[in-house]
């Protein structure tokens, strides 16, 4: 292309900002519109469950923290890794659950 | 042949001889050369600026400066672009007569290196950030300003062509395989000082950009917490790199080389069936391409190319466009700080200069020394990753009117 002006730098340097700020814009809205879309899909997959049909969820016996699985990680280690982070967190082992615990090779 | 002429055909066929015997001529730019690649690797290795990058320019540097060895001839890439030579992009040639570093260079002046760092960087990152909170796009965009000023500023200087002021501006775009793409593109002699200005200013970024969050913005405004952002499902994520790229590339088709890479990195990463390529695009290709990418960039330093006033020039006018750039993204931040009626803390607008994540980092650091309980970092993510689609889309604009 032949070399422009300083004055058509200028507009193409505006021309830029502007096509930058409608393309996010527009990008934006798609991802709003989208994210809408999703939240709502999500609502209406809930299932609502009337008072007195809903299952009572099984309470679990004060001290135990449910279903823990362990990979590569046998029990006492277990043990010792959630008493450890129990007692830097300050909080009674009963009031944490643990999901899993994973040995992370090196 | 006798020894003493066998030590003399071996002196006089050496680089040092070179120097010597040209160095009123020329030789003296490459010994030059050779000592600012031991800066730069100095700066790297010591002061750890960028030292993924700025290791592999500062040897390329070094190896293509070396008289003699014809690593890298920077007259076969003259005679690549020339319209008219019989050489005009002609690869065959290039295979045929040039040395290991032009054969990487290939590369870059196919634009495969800097696609293939945005597929890594695509899968090391998490839209989640900016799927939950999408006004930070607005921010992403503001943080561009500096590209345009940028731009502007170097063609008013009368200094450079119309191609030269588009590439340099992008090094506002605070985003290194950026940067690389558009210059090989429009600017190609300019590469070497554009990359290590773009990745210099990067790692500067601590020092850079503070200073300005301080100027622009108020204690109160820093001291801003903001609210959880609404967690985003799965799904949302592996559609977005869908959306966006079949919407930008189809806004800029320019940009899809780019932008594809990137979000199919992404995806990769998203969809959870893929994770060994994941992986692969984060670690191993990503190095790869990093060493390959590093070093031709260096190559290009070539000493009668860069020992020029325009690369002074450039170095003066990249710290301006990164300035604006992090002043662009303040503003826009204070504008919705003032819009959410103070539910936006405007130092995450720094963090739009893409510069993945250290500028998010120094957004969260900044917002901590104003209340030490603040943290920024993932709201800061959300603009970061925003300016890299930005810079995208600005490196898109550009080449679309002046790459012809």
């Amino acid at each position: 292309m032949p070399d422009i002006t300083i004055g058509q730098a200028g507009v193409y340097a505006l021309l830029g900002y502007a096509v930058v700020f409608a393309g996010l814009i527009a990008l934006m809205l798609v991802t709003i519109l989208f994210g809408k879309l999703f939240t709502m899909k999500k609502e209406e997959k809930a299932p609502v469950l009337p008072a007195e049909t809903a299952v009572p969820v099984p309470a679990v016996a004060p001290g135990t923290a449910g279903k823990l699985k362990l990979y590569n990680v046998d029990p006492k280690t277990a043990a010792m890794i959630m008493a450890i982070v129990a007692d830097k967190m300050g909080k009674p082992i009963n009031e944490l659950r643990f999901l899993s615990i994973k040995e992370v090779a090196e | 042949m006798n020894i003493g002429e066998i030590l003399l055909k071996l002196w006089n066929d050496s680089g040092f001889a070179y120097i010597f015997a040209h160095f009123a001529n020329g030789g003296w730019q490459n010994f030059v050369m050779i000592i600012i690649g031991c800066v730069l690797l100095y700066l790297a290795i010591v002061k750890k600026f960028e030292p993924l990058l700025l290791c592999g320019i500062a040897f390329g540097c070094i190896l293509t400066n070396l008289p003699g060895a014809g690593l890298y001839n920077q007259e076969l890439w003259n005679n690549f672009m020339t319209e008219g030579h019989e050489a005009y992009h002609s690869y065959g040639t290039i295979l045929k007569e040039g040395g290991l570093l032009d054969f990487f260079y290939i590369g870059v002046k196919t634009s495969i290196y800097p696609c293939l760092i945005f597929m890594g960087v695509g899968a090391m990152t998490d839209f989640g950030p900016l799927l939950s909170n999408p006004k930070n796009l607005l921010l992403g965009a503001a943080a561009q300003l500096g590209v345009f000023v940028a731009f502007f500023a170097a063609k008013a200087s009368g200094v450079f062509t119309t191609l030269e002021a588009a590439a340099i501006g992008i090094i506002g775009g605070a985003d290194g395989p950026t940067a690389i793409f558009l210059t090989s593109q429009l600017a190609p002699h300019l590469l070497g000082a554009i990359a290590v200005a773009a990745y210099s200013y990067m790692a500067l970024i601590p020092m850079i950009q503070p200073p300005f969050m301080k100027l622009l913005t108020t204690p109160e405004q820093r001291k801003i917490k903001m609210e959880q952002t609404r967690t985003v499902s799965k799904t949302e994520k592996i559609v977005f790199p869908i959306v966006v790229t079949l919407f930008v590339a189809l806004l800029l088709p320019d940009t899809a080389p780019l932008i594809g890479c990137l979000m199919l990195g992404n995806l990769l990463n998203e969809t959870g069936v893929t994770e060994r390529l994941s992986n692969t695009a984060q670690n191993a290709l990503m190095n790869i391409v990093t060493i390959l990418l590093s070093t031709s960039v260096g190559a290009t330093m070539v000493g009668s190319n860069f020992l020029t006033g325009q690369t002074l020039l450039i170095i003066v006018l990249g710290v301006v466009a990164f300035i604006l750039s992090t002043c662009g993204g303040l503003l826009g931040g204070i504008m919705l700080c003032k819009i959410t009626k103070g539910r936006v803390n405007p130092l995450i607008g720094s963090a739009g200069v893409s510069a993945v994540p250290m500028a998010a980092r120094v957004a969260n650091k900044e917002g901590q020394k104003a209340n030490p309980s603040n943290f920024l970092l993932m709201h800061a993510m959300g603009p970061n990753v925003a300016g890299v689609i930005g810079s995208a889309i600005a490196a898109g604009f550009l080449l679309s009117v002046f790459g012809g």
